[in-house]
């Protein structure tokens, strides 16, 4: 890496981030308007949109090639008031806590107090939300039953394709005035509502041109007044470019670079998109430019690289927004989850592999940036060397990238009724979730905690937390004969906050389709212009609401306790079982010995267990797949928890695999942290078990040594395991390559391993960065390697 | 009655014993007692009941002493069980089953009815062995044996028999008779300091592989200090004492003696 990238690198590390309250100001400004009174919400949304790319203040960062940051300074995090509007409490909260904290202020406090709430409180998305919400919703939410993804951030989750390389926004402002032309208000009811949308859309379009052009004046006056002439020359060049994109179609690399990222801010400017926004297939979509320039003798290879490493440092620079309450709990973390994938398959079914992924993962290995995340679609048509290549980068401990299996990735976006065209297109986002590309508005609606609904079960449908009845009637669990009746009471209960779930996200995707639509976003998402209609409101072409299963580990050992011990050896019978559970152990260690040695676990390749585990994840999937949304799509599964497990955890009490009250619930497939003893193939069997191809994603976390690694025969014998799981239709797997030692040195002295980064679930972090449960967590999680 | 034998683990993932990705069985009995053994609980060929100390139910005294056993007996079909779950690997990897110990080859026909299952299901296997046993053995094996592994310490028979307890004899006896029936074979190298690493010994091991001209192929086992907790739990003491680990530059140096005469030489198998 050169001086210049070795210094916006170090400013990026270095800049502590803060609130902003400079979009909250400009928006609460245009919306006391009167324009924003006088036209409808899509229109007034787009308005504001324009008035924000207007006004917002500028930074060109010294000596950068890639310009535009979200706020005005690098890790100036703005605020969301119309999504969330942030008590003073919330404020404090950010800027104290330990973890993942925002500075905050005196005059950002005295804004929000004097200007943001009065204006905003009660009608912010998330005031809405627990408005219109029913009691059972409240009940179950407040009980830890599940989360919400959607109280403090938008519907996001999307990728882009390639579009934006064949078209400018001009380009776009063509599209629309021809569906707005489409329009038939003889025959269509909703000619108008379209037509609102259109125009909005439109003006989206117009703002981001605008905030390109303010760039490229700013730039031309930077320019003049430079006096290094090789740095002016740059200067007037990215100038021209940030004229010529986005309203145009790309010509060169560095255009397509640059383009690219005055969408992402566009995207992360308009709302606060769960998963940022995400190029997708970056090195598809740039090879061609690529290609072109190095043939014109317009760019070297070094050059690109550069280039590269500048756009990688700008999504550094923007941290996820400021989370509070549980959604801080279930995603604790600055990373924003931009997950940028390599390799897979071309739309024909070619391996996709190319010089250009290469030269990518050569960028991320010397970036070494938290953001943004990267992974690497294997394919079985991949060379092994784009396998190998990966793992290098893997074993240095970064967590990055993660693997994904494209041969199963495909058939899931089939299989949900996706083109195979669109499917092998798409790829994976945010931690695990599969997507197409360009095409699909594919929600994460909150995560579901199934141990708890055990709990539940085990205590007649009341929470035992807090004493009140939050589920139905499932029948006294002592008068259970078979664990048959056990589970049909499980399931019935399943059932029924699934039930609870479902209602209200379908009453949760109305008010953000009502309320808050995302005209800009709606560009670029295939067929939000040809229908005319919001992706907040089933514009895209495909329209999929996950539920997200967490502590698949957890309920399956705990089942398979009850199962083994009560019903099969009948060495302990429920009554005594429910004692313990209640007295969290206190008094029975011996049973809870037996609990944790003597019973058979998941992660083992045992049948017994896994059994339990299949039968868990097709009520699961009954319960949810298939089910209608309210945008013309469908509910489907996927299992993950990005720090979910810990909260959920917090809210259950000891639970029948020995695992006392309050401790983290296991992540993602993997198994209960220390339940696996037979090593990696076993874990891989057993999570393999799982059907994943009826599922929009899993995360499976595997932790190694780095000796395992450290030699090529090594990594090549790693390279088959993972081979092996994905011929097994794994859909994804992620490696920790630290000592146990080592991330105990961390936690003790923090200061000394700021620039640890591990694998948590889905994502990278600073461990410093992680609260002590996880961090105690992440070095519990099996040691799988040789010594 | 299906055949059964005494094993003491099945280790999965196993990657430092053969081709690909492996499942190692330990067999349980060794006629060998060498001063360096990394698996003290493959010496006696019946169970053991230990004492190993535990975390304790009463917080008064944290910890308890538990009876542990080391060794299972196993039918054949169990242990196939177990190592048919991973045939995914060893086909993805090139991989297959390590029958390993202990000694294998003292327990004839378990290990021989467990290879014929091997072979009848075409999963491929290596033997691990300390080369003392009688020849017939071998030959008997020879045809359900894709690789053997083959422990080779010390040429010098009275350091051999001191070391080791026994005398080389056999074993090199054994390794030129495998060798002139093109078997494939791989020699294992323990590299202990001062004992097994010498120039002198390793000088000595390559005069007599000369001859041997279908070994290819050695495998240095560095010295590690795992065993020393092993030794404890067992009531064992290890006559070796404390010794200072090689390091890698040391391993290569050593290495190279056996790459100059044109072996392949991988360093931890």
């Amino acid at each position: 890496m050169n001086e210049r990238i070795k210094r916006l690198r170090q400013q990026s590390l270095d800049a502590v981030p803060y609130i902003s309250m400079e979009r909250a100001e400009l928006l609460t400004r245009f919306y006391e308007s009167e324009t924003a009174e006088r036209v409808s919400v899509p229109v007034a949304r787009a308005f504001a949109f324009k008035y924000l790319l207007e006004n917002k203040q500028l930074c060109i960062n010294e000596g950068e090639l890639i310009v535009g940051e979200r706020g005005p300074a690098p890790k100036a995090t703005p605020t969301y008031p119309e999504i969330c509007t942030h008590t003073m409490n919330d404020f404090d909260v950010l800027h104290n806590r330990e973890k993942v904290s925002f500075n905050v202020t005196d005059d950002a406090r005295e804004i929000q107090a004097e200007r943001i709430i009065p204006f905003w409180s009660g009608r912010s998305i998330r005031d809405r939300i627990f408005g219109e919400v029913d009691e059972e919703w409240k009940a179950a939410y407040d009980a830890g039953i599940f989360t919400e993804f959607m109280e403090q951030r938008a519907p996001g989750h999307t990728v882009l394709d390639n579009k934006i390389y064949k078209k400018g926004f001009l380009d776009f402002r063509k599209d629309i005035q021809l569906s707005l032309q489409d329009l038939d208000f003889y025959s269509d009811p909703e000619a108008f509502e379209k037509r609102e949308q259109l125009k909005a859309m439109d003006l989206a379009a117009d703002a981001i041109m605008l905030f390109a052009k303010r760039h490229a004046q700013e730039l031309k006056v930077l320019a003049k007044n430079e006096a290094d002439p090789q740095r002016k020359n740059e200067l007037e060049q990215m100038a021209r470019i940030c004229e010529c994109v986005p309203a145009n179609a790309p010509e060169t690399f560095w255009e397509a670079l640059q383009y690219y990222w005055f969408v992402h801010l566009g995207v992360i400017t308009e709302l606060n998109t769960w998963d940022s926004f995400n190029p997708g297939r970056l090195d598809q979509h740039l090879l061609p430019f690529y290609e072109r320039d190095l043939e014109a003798g317009i760019l070297t290879k070094e050059r690109a690289r550069e280039l590269l490493q500048s756009f990688w440092i700008k999504f550094n620079n923007q941290p996820a927004p400021p989370k509070v309450g549980v959604t801080a709990k279930e995603s604790n973390t600055y990373t924003d989850f931009c997950l940028i994938n390599l390799g897979g398959v071309k739309e024909t079914g070619e391996d996709a592999a190319n010089e250009l992924t290469y030269l990518i993962l050569d960028v991320i290995e010397e970036m070494r940036l938290l953001q943004p995340s990267s992974m690497v679609q294997v394919s079985k048509k991949n060379p092994d060397r784009l396998l190998l290549r990966a793992l290098k980068i893997i074993k240095t401990g970064y967590g990055q990238p993660s693997l994904f299996n494209t041969d199963a990735i495909v058939p899931e976006l089939v299989r949900q009724g996706k083109s195979i065209e669109d499917a092998r297109n798409g790829g994976a986002s945010g931690c695990v979730e599969t997507g197409a590309f360009g095409k699909e508005s594919y929600i994460l609606t909150g995560y579901f905690n199934l141990p708890k609904v055990l709990e539940i079960v085990l205590n007649s449908g009341i929470d035992p937390m807090t004493g009140k009845q939050i589920g139905v009637g499932s029948g006294d669990p002592k008068d259970f004969k078979t664990f048959d009746d056990l589970f049909e009471a499980f399931e019935k209960q399943l059932r029924y906050f699934i039930d609870v779930k479902i209602k209200g996200n379908n009453i949760i995707e109305r008010l953000w389709a009502t309320y808050l639509p995302a005209p800009f976003l709606s560009i670029l998402i295939d067929d939000c212009i040809r229908k005319g209609k919001d992706y907040n409101n089933g514009g895209a072409r495909y329209n999929t609401s996950y539920i997200q299963g967490v502590g698949m580990g957890s309920i399956t050992d705990s089942l398979t306790a009850i199962k083994y011990h009560v019903f099969d050896n009948h060495n302990l019978n429920l009554s005594e079982m429910f004692e313990a559970l209640n007295a969290d152990f206190d008094g029975f260690e011996q049973l809870r010995q037996t609990l944790i040695d003597e019973t058979p676990k998941y992660g083992n390749d045992d049948d017994y267990p896994d059994q339990i585990l299949r039968r868990i994840f097709e009520s699961y999937f009954e319960a949810i797949d298939g089910r209608p949304n309210t945008k013309d799509g469908h509910h489907r599964v996927n299992l993950l928890p990005t720090t979910c497990h810990v909260y959920f955890g917090s809210v259950v009490g000891a639970m029948p695999d020995g695992r006392k009250a309050g401790e983290p619930l296991s992540e993602g497939i993997s198994p209960v942290q220390g339940a696996d003893r037979k090593g990696p193939t076993a874990v891989l069997k057993s999570a393999a078990k799982i059907d994943h191809l009826r599922t929009g994603g899993t995360l499976l976390n595997q932790k190694f040594t780095p000796q395992v690694l450290a030699d090529e025969d090594g990594l090549v014998k790693l390279a088959h395991l993972i081979r092996s799981y994905f011929k097994m239709d794994g859909h994804h797997l992620q490696f920790n390559v630290v000592t146990a030692e080592t991330l105990r040195k961390a936690q003790k002295e923090p200061d000394k391993y700021r620039d640890l980064i591990v694998r948590v679930a889905g994502y990278s972090d600073y461990f410093v960065d992680l609260g002590v449960e996880l961090q105690n967590e992440i070095i519990k999680r099996t040691e799988q390697g040789l010594q | 009655m299906t055949l059964s034998g005494t094993i003491f683990d099945i280790k999965k993932f196993a990657i430092h014993d053969g081709p690909g990705i492996r499942t190692t069985v330990f067999f349980k009995g060794c006629p060998l007692n060498c001063w360096w053994c990394h698996n003290p609980e493959g010496l006696k060929a019946e169970l053991e009941t230990l004492s190993v100390r535990v975390r304790s139910a009463d917080s008064n005294s944290p910890h308890a002493d538990k009876k542990e056993i080391v060794g299972h007996q196993v039918t054949v079909e169990t242990v196939m069980e177990e190592i048919e779950k991973d045939v995914i690997f060893y086909d993805q990897s090139g991989g297959g089953v390590t029958l390993s110990g202990g000694e294998p080859l003292m327990q004839e026909e378990f290990l021989c009815a467990l290879l014929e299952a091997c072979k009848s299901r075409r999963i491929n296997t290596a033997v691990d062995t300390s080369g003392y046993a009688r020849w017939t053995l071998f030959e008997r094996i020879s045809g359900l044996v894709d690789e053997f592994l083959y422990d080779l310490k010390l040429i010098d028979d009275e350091y051999h028999s001191k070391y080791a307890g026994v005398s080389n004899e056999l074993i090199l006896e054994n390794l030129r008779k495998l060798s002139e029936k093109e078997e494939k074979v791989i020699v294992r190298i323990p590299m202990i300091p001062g004992i097994t690493d010498t120039g002198l010994n390793l000088e000595a091991i390559i005069g007599f592989l000369a001859p041997l001209k279908s070994i290819r192929e050695i495998d240095l086992l560095p010295y590690n200090k795992l065993a020393e907790d092993k030794f404890k739990k067992f009531n064992m003491t290890s006559k070796l004492g404390q010794l200072p680990a090689q390091t890698e530059m040391e391993l290569n140096d050593k290495a190279e003696l056996f790459r100059v005469h044109g072996y392949s030489v991988k360093i931890g198998g």
